[in-house]
């Protein structure tokens, strides 16, 4: 036997594909949307969540003999607005552009119902442990569709990748720009986010019959 | 006319979920049926129209940098903003928790009707992103505070009314398989957002709505032709001295 047993393993790598939160639980569409204009915006905002989430589970489940149900929601609440404030000040402090991007998304990691929702299904039923991999699998389904759709987003938005040209150079046309090919900056704008998203939703059911909905 | 502009604004222009991406989670999950999805917004509509100015006020008097001069020019350094976040959030999950009681209390089958929708609102991100967006553009006053949480609800109610009736309809559509469900709500949203996109220049006619990227790659253009020709020139006299040399 390996590090993980086979049923530990299993908690991180079913949310990955099978039950992505994203794409099949349809949670915390919201930053998943509205930050991946650019990649670089998409990994902070993937490994921001990866943090709340791993932390926030252990101490949930920590607590989750004393908590009493009636207030479970705002013990919650707390815990999470309490990590996402350690973010916040972190990203601040280290990454002060970054963290003007992303403004006011790094609040809404409090109301992302990722996090919720595995505090209320996982956390609060099971141990330290197991809900450190549970916090962990969801939180790299989550990171995976944000850094997919980030990816193409900027890529196919501004020919760059991380800030670097990577199309050739649009002004000298070199590169892909040579052959006649233009920015599409309606990547860059809202809508095509949620189209976007709604093509790696294609793709995933075409591939794995089994989620159709009907 | 401020109040006007403002309300218009947070309904069609900054959209919560159109241009935000504000409450997705709710507003796909809960848009199957034109019912259920009224029942919800109007509670969102409520809750906005209540928390906003709430957290003006705690921002205006607790949380930004000097705020706490009324309680004595000694306090007039304080800067608590880093508490926004867990201030808002427990103005929010209360006043929930209040709206609740309340509505259970006068209103039961009110209360049946909402029952699940309650909780919900507690985590939809647009209570929150409400709150959180009317910090950052520092809304000047109170009763502007009301109109923009107001106007954001009715925003959000109307996107969500939209998308329940095109969901009932296109129930009887064919759709590729893999498609049906939560693929197509996306695409169908994503075509709405572009829809409205075209609110922008509602309000200013689309005059300062130009977009500002187009000069600052012109001038990358121009001092890029500009360095050209003068390596140009300098060849040019490089040739002749080579010329003269070799003469």
């Amino acid at each position: 036997m390996g590090l993980l047993s086979k049923k530990d393993a299993q908690l991180i790598t079913d949310p990955f594909a099978d039950n992505n939160p994203i794409t099949i639980q349809v949670l915390g569409i919201c930053s998943a949307l509205a930050i991946t204009a650019e990649l670089k915006a998409s990994i902070v905002m993937a490994v921001s969540v990866l943090f709340v989430m791993g932390l926030g589970n252990v101490v949930i489940s920590l607590m989750r003999n004393i908590i009493p149900s009636k207030i479970r929601i705002i013990v919650q609440l707390v815990v999470v607005a309490t990590l996402v404030i350690i973010v916040d000040q972190v990203l601040k402090a280290f990454a002060y552009d970054l963290s003007k991007t992303l403004g006011a998304f790094i609040g809404l990691i409090i109301t992302n119902c990722i996090i919720m929702g595995r505090f209320e299904a996982f956390a609060l039923a099971n141990g330290p442990w197991r809900s450190f991999l549970d916090g962990i699998g969801n939180a790299v389904g989550y990171g995976v569709i944000l850094i997919v759709v980030g990816f193409f987003r900027e890529l196919l938005g501004s020919g760059t990748l991380f800030g670097f040209k990577v199309l050739g150079d649009p002004i000298e046309k070199t590169g892909l720009y040579a052959f006649g090919y233009e920015n599409n900056g309606f990547m860059l704008l809202a809508p095509m986010a949620l189209i976007v998203v709604g093509i790696i939703i294609w793709i995933q059911r075409s591939k794995n019959p089994a989620l159709i909905e009907d | 006319m401020e109040h006007l502009e403002l309300f218009f604004k947070s309904i069609f222009i900054d959209n919560m979920v159109f241009a935000t991406f504000l409450g997705m989670c709710s507003y796909l999950a809960v848009s199957k049926k034109v019912a259920t999805a009224v029942g919800l917004g109007a509670a969102v509509i409520f809750v906005l129209a209540v928390t906003v100015p709430l957290n003006w006020l705690l921002d205006q008097y607790i949380l930004k940098e000097g705020a706490l001069v009324w309680l004595g020019p000694e306090y007039a350094e304080y800067d608590l903003s880093f508490l926004s976040f867990i201030l808002f959030i427990a103005t929010i999950a209360t006043m929930v928790q209040l709206v609740e009681i309340i509505v259970e209390k006068f209103s039961p089958s009110l209360y049946n009707s909402l029952g699940i929708f309650l909780p919900l609102i507690a985590v939809n991100c647009a209570i929150l992103g409400g709150s959180l967006f009317m910090q950052s553009r520092e809304i000047p006053s109170l009763g502007l505070a009301l109109t923009y949480g107001v106007g954001s609800g009715i925003g959000w109610f109307l996107a969500i009314l939209a998308i329940a009736a095109i969901r009932e309809k296109i129930r009887y559509s064919s759709i590729p398989a893999p498609l049906r469900g939560l693929g197509i709500t996306f695409i169908v949203t994503g075509l709405m957002a572009i829809g409205f996109m075209s609110f922008g220049g509602m309000l200013t006619g689309g005059e300062d709505a130009e977009q500002e990227e187009v000069p600052a790659i012109v001038q990358t253009v121009e001092t890029k032709k500009e360095t050209l020709e003068k390596e140009k020139e300098e060849a040019k006299e490089i040739v002749a001295e080579n010329i003269k040399v070799n003469e």
